[in-house]
């Protein structure tokens, strides 16, 4: 009772305190604003890898702050003692740097650029600054201290775990309601809202060895590997190399007498030397696909200043086939779950070392050490011996055998065995923690309850191995029961991992395993007499989830930060049933924020297999997914933008319909010319001026993009009649046919003219779309079912340009146009072909229609396509001949109720569900599909078959796609017995026309229909699909 | 990715080639008369193996000649490509 009146304190304190700030927040803005630039008063005077030269002044929260040159956001800002970046996905509670990498789940901010440009959720352990850099913290209204979110924090018993799938599920028609509310708070960062204006390059790498990892073992990795003399590439996440290894203390090892910086420093002079190796940093690997396939992105320019990024390509995408890879990604260090282990203040303890080292920057001057492991001795020792004062180290375990925690009893810092931390003070940055014994089991905490007041407390929870990528790649993993994490358990040809991504820990241990196991994988023998002192290392004790003096629902021991999950989430989860980790984790949502669970899923993990009692092998882990961490959409499309976003086909008459005002339209990847729009002139108008003067005068249409196969071999004719249901080998020389293609199950699947040129030579026509597939088809059957056939196919679509002209006076043109080609009808009937000459360019003029109109077809030489439809209509202009687009083509051969496969058909209409049957050879023994057509289901008679429908008010134009019924009801749902595939007003016959599918089709002409729209329903008509010029009098004009 | 051995060019990545199927499907004899249901299973009916298979690939954005693989659906390993006239 007293502790759950504790807690009951501590939140109406915090709600004071927010309120309070609220009466405060104008002054304390106005406050924010005249603060002059702050000193680095958290930066020691010396030290640490930062280019002191180069002071950097930036802003964050509106507030100039200055670094140095080599700072991320992170170490600058701890440097001026700010610790709270942002709030809590949730609770909007304050939240603080916790790590420095990119493991970070908290710090992360906004960064603002020029022009309202901005880049969301990007880590501060990670960005580096530069001139002018200016960020801001997420997910808090209005600022960062005054958060008014932070209300939630106070409901948060009535917020649990699933919260949202319980609440929202009724009643559901007020899911409009609540949606509204719910997508506002979800999210972090905001989105930009301008185009991105940066440069994104693609590239695509071979290499022969690719190490990832510049840590001590990708260091001694790469040092083998150009010894074979082959190519090589190193890739680091981070703007420098040497890992973890770059901010270990500088006393504390030696590798051949160098400290830790020399020897990283030594060995990357050494490699950059050598040609054989390419070396990347600010590289980091996203993706591990199949194949030793590797995704990278490298960040070029974001480090820069803004002036100093111009015109420079700001990331790029590297594609990487490695003939081999060495993984040394190395490990994460873990946090300690206990309650309120999430305040500002609460961080990594190598992430403070790291801050001392590298940066040269404490973040706090009294520190409590909290840990299970001797790694975190070596960040006391670091920080004791750079004057911070170490208030104590918080042990859990009984004792330690290693060398650290005796050189801290020396240093007189003192050291709390098996003790516990179990609550943490301080809203927006810690200000004491509460300490008890654990007892002997460590399952429950004893003895008296005692506080240490800190301004800084580093926890160390051991460290997991960073197998993500290694799993990507296809690994399995093994839990070790000893050391308490995953580690690679499979092995294959291509790939090893050495270091502390494949547990092995320990600087002596890392780079001697590393360079047998290299020497071994990549057939060498080039071992390197290392000469490495350091301190020997302690045992390792591992409490997941510590013990509190609290009943579990008064605390907060947070397992995912980002996502304020709570190790009482999971408990939840599991109570209300969710047994499968993958399942506990969508529950829960631990693991699921932007670091994807790097720093809390092994907790997540081992609470549920401490609860559930299984074995943490058995249980298993999430499964990894790319990227390790997010790419920008910017170097996932590259330069793939704008024009270049897709391929674009032009017609080699393209030039003049751009000219001359047409409307394109997109068919597969060509621009086909869609209507020819005079001044003022509707979309409608154009089509129906175009139809009546193609059918009446003269047309012309650029046909170019229709498909076409040149097919050749003493088969050919033999090839055709299998592919086609018409039979071919009676075609004369110059004679064309038009034929259908069907897929094996019998369902229509493309058509075309196919002309015979010669004794064993063709030219196919494919539909525009489908050329491309219809050529792979042929080639499957040409080389996997009949390769017995001689036949050979080429693609010539981009080789000839197509003009086609129809209408009445089009053979009085095409007379003018080809002049050694006699037009009579008995030299040229309709379906032949010959070959003439437009001046001196040779072409093959085809007599055929689409239209239903008379109507020739010239083929030539593409780069000569513009000349020759400029010719046509040159000659043509005394007949008023009009260019008509696809739109006008499609109403015309509706009125002659010509099929077009995809828009008829749909992989469910075979040749006699669209009425022709007679294109169908009995004669033939087989051709593709047609034992299809004598299934039980083909031969059905009630399918569903074209036919025509006319509007009974001949004005009114059906939309395409609607449906037919037979019986309107007043209200859904009626039976749909087919569709409308096409529908237009024909300028010609003065009345609206369609093409449809319907049930039982044949038999219901002159049956009245219903078409039901939302608006009104109307009646319809089943007649003939040939509207116009039944017996073809105009095609044999 | 996969990387995938065309027998007539050599290693390739994935994205050159296209998938065509159960390589062991044995098309019926042209014109010859078969039951509704030998049809069917010809053309209908495919195998859904986890482990080893025999695939058609197409090389179509390189020599455009179709060919065999045997590959593992699970583990996506390629343990032999030929041409189409050689055994796998």
């Amino acid at each position: 009772m007293k502790d759950g009146t504790m807690s009951m304190d501590v939140d109406v304190g915090l709600i004071w305190l927010e309120t309070h700030q609220m009466i405060k927040f104008t002054s304390s803005i106005k406050w924010e604003k005249s603060q002059k630039i702050m000193s680095n008063k958290f930066r020691l005077s010396s030290g640490g890898q930062i280019n002191r030269t180069e002071r950097i002044s930036f802003k964050f929260n509106g507030k100039t702050f200055y670094g140095f040159k080599g700072d991320t956001l992170a170490s600058a800002l701890l440097a001026n003692g700010v610790h709270l970046i942002g709030r809590s996905f949730k609770y909007h509670r304050p939240r603080g740097i916790f790590s420095s990498g990119a493991e970070e789940t908290n710090a992360l901010v906004q960064v603002i650029k020029d022009k309202g440009k901005t880049d969301p959720n990007i880590r501060a352990t990670q960005i580096e600054i530069f001139e002018g850099f200016n960020a801001e913290s997420q997910n808090c209204w209005p600022t960062v201290n005054f958060d008014l979110g932070a209300i939630n924090n106070l409901f948060s018993p009535i917020i649990p775990a699933g919260f949202y799938y319980k609440t929202f599920m009724w009643p559901a028609n007020l899911w409009g309601g609540y949606e509204h509310f719910i997508r506002k708070a979800a999210g972090l960062g905001k989105s930009p809202t301008e185009n991105d204006p940066d440069i994104y390059d693609h590239k695509y790498y071979h290499c022969d060895v690719l190490i990832v990892g510049s840590g001590p073992a990708g260091l001694s990795a790469a040092k083998v590997a150009v010894k074979t003399g082959k190519k090589i590439l190193l890739v680091d996440e981070r703007p420098s190399f040497g890992g973890n290894l770059a901010f270990a203390d500088e006393e504390l090892s030696k590798i051949n007498d160098l400290k830790p910086s020399e020897w990283i420093e030594e060995t990357c002079t050494e490699l950059q030397n050598n040609k054989n190796i390419k070396i990347l940093n600010r590289t980091s690997v996203a993706a591990y696909h199949n194949y030793n396939y590797l995704i990278m992105m490298q960040n070029l320019s974001d480090h820069l200043s803004e002036k100093e990024k111009k015109g420079k390509i700001r990331q790029r995408l590297w594609k990487v086939r490695a003939k081999k890879v060495i993984l040394a990604t190395g490990s994460i260090e873990r946090p300690m779950v206990f309650d309120c282990n999430d305040r500002p203040g609460i961080m990594l303890s190598s992430a403070v070392r790291k801050y001392i080292n590298y940066y040269g920057v404490k973040c706090g001057n009294n520190v409590v050490i909290f840990t299970s492991n001797d790694d975190a001795y070596e960040t006391a020792i670091s920080l004791h011996n750079k004057g911070v004062k170490i208030e104590a180290i918080v042990d859990i375990r009984e004792q330690s055998s290693g060398d650290l925690p005796k050189k801290c009893n020396e240093l007189g810092i003192k050291i709390l065995w098996k003790n516990t931390i179990i609550y943490t003070e301080g809203y927006k940055k810690i200000n004491n923690v509460h300490v008890m014994k654990l007892s002997n089991n460590n399952s429950c905490i004893i003895g008296n309850k005692f506080k240490i007041n800190c301004d800084l407390l580093c926890v160390s929870g051991g460290y997991t191995p960073a197998v993500h990528l290694f799993t990507q790649s296809g690994g399995k993993l093994t839990f070790n029961e000893g050391k308490y994490y995953f580690q690679p358990k499979t092995t294959s040809p291509n790939q090893i991992s050495v270091g502390s991504c494949n547990g092995t820990f320990g600087l002596k241990k890392i780079i001697e395993e590393t360079q047998t196991k290299t020497n071994e994988f990549l057939n060498l023998n080039h071992n390197d007499q290392s000469n490495i002192t350091e301190s020997k290392s302690g045992n390792f004790e591992n409490i997941w989830l510590l013990p509190s003096d609290k009943v579990s629902g008064k605390t907060k021991p947070f397992v995912d930060y980002q996502n304020d999950t709570t190790a009482n989430d999971i408990k939840l989860a599991l109570r209300e049933g969710y047994k499968s980790i993958e399942h506990v984790k969508r529950y829960t949502t631990t693991g699921m924020a932007t670091d994807q669970g790097k720093i809390g899923n092994m907790h997540a993990l081992g609470i549920v297999s401490e609860i559930t009692n299984t074995k943490m092998g058995e249980l298993g882990t999430t499964t990894f997914r790319p990227p390790y961490t997010p790419l920008t959409f910017g170097a996932v499309v590259g330069r793939n933008v704008k024009q270049f976003f897709d391929i674009v086909r032009k017609t080699p008459i393209h030039e003049w319909h751009e000219k001359n005002g047409a409307k394109f339209e997109d068919v597969g990847q060509w621009k086909r010319a869609w209507y020819y729009p005079n001044k003022n002139e509707t979309m409608y108008e154009a089509v129906q001026r175009e139809s009546k003067a193609a059918r009446n005068g003269a047309g012309i249409l650029d046909a170019s993009t229709l498909g076409k196969i040149d097919i050749q071999g003493s088969d050919a004719s033999e090839f055709l009649n299998r592919v086609y249901t018409n039979a071919w080998s009676k075609l004369a020389i110059g004679k064309c046919r038009y034929g259908l293609m069907l897929n094996d199950d019998g369902m229509v699947y493309d058509d075309g003219v196919t002309t015979r040129l010669g004794d064993n030579h063709y030219i196919m026509t494919t539909t525009t779309g489908g050329a491309a597939s219809v050529m792979s088809k042929l080639e499957d059957f040409l080389q996997t079912e009949w390769p017995e056939l001689n036949v050979y196919l080429t693609s010539v679509t981009d080789h000839f340009a197509t003009v086609s002209v129809c209408g009445s006076h089009s053979k009085k043109i095409l007379e003018k146009v080809v002049k050694n080609i006699n037009f009579s009808n008995q030299n040229f009937p309709h379906m032949s072909f010959k070959e003439g000459l437009v001046d001196k360019i040779k072409c093959r003029v085809m007599r055929i229609s689409f239209t239903g109109e008379l109507s020739y077809e010239i083929n030539v030489q593409s780069n000569y396509g513009q000349v020759v439809w400029e010719k046509c209509m040159e000659a043509g202009k005394e007949f008023k001949i009009t260019p008509y687009g696809t739109e006008a083509m499609h109403l015309l051969r509706a009125e002659k109720g010509f099929i077009i496969a995809g828009q008829e058909t749909d992989g469910t209409i075979t040749p006699v569900d669209l009425q022709m049957d007679w294109i169908i050879s009995k004669k033939k023994y087989d051709f593709i599909g047609k034992r299809s057509l004598y299934r039980s289901d083909t031969m059905r008679e009630n399918r569903k078959q074209l036919v025509g429908l006319l509007t009974n008010d001949p004005k009114e134009i059906l939309e395409e796609g609607a449906q037919i019924v037979e019986e309107v009801k007043s209200k859904p749902p009626m039976d749909m017995i087919g569709h409308v595939t096409s529908s237009y007003y024909s300028p010609n016959l003065n009345k609206s026309i369609a093409l449809a599918v319907v049930k039982n089709g044949k038999k219901l002409k002159g049956k009245k229909l219903f078409v039901p729209m939302s608006d009104k329903t109307i009646e319809v008509t089943v007649s003939d699909t040939v509207f116009l010029d039944k017996e073809g009098d105009r095609l044999n004009a | 990715m996969l990387e995938i051995k065309c027998p007539y060019c050599g290693k390739r990545s994935q994205n050159e080639f296209s998938y065509g199927g159960d390589a062991k499907i044995k098309r019926p004899e042209l014109g010859k008369e078969i039951s509704d249901k030998e049809w069917d299973n010809f053309v209908y009916y495919r195998d859904n193996p986890k482990g080893k298979h025999s695939e058609l690939w197409h090389h179509i954005s390189g020599c455009r000649q179709w060919f065999k693989v045997s590959r593992d659906t699970a583990s996506h390993e390629i343990f032999k490509t030929a041409k189409l006239d050689e055994d796998l």
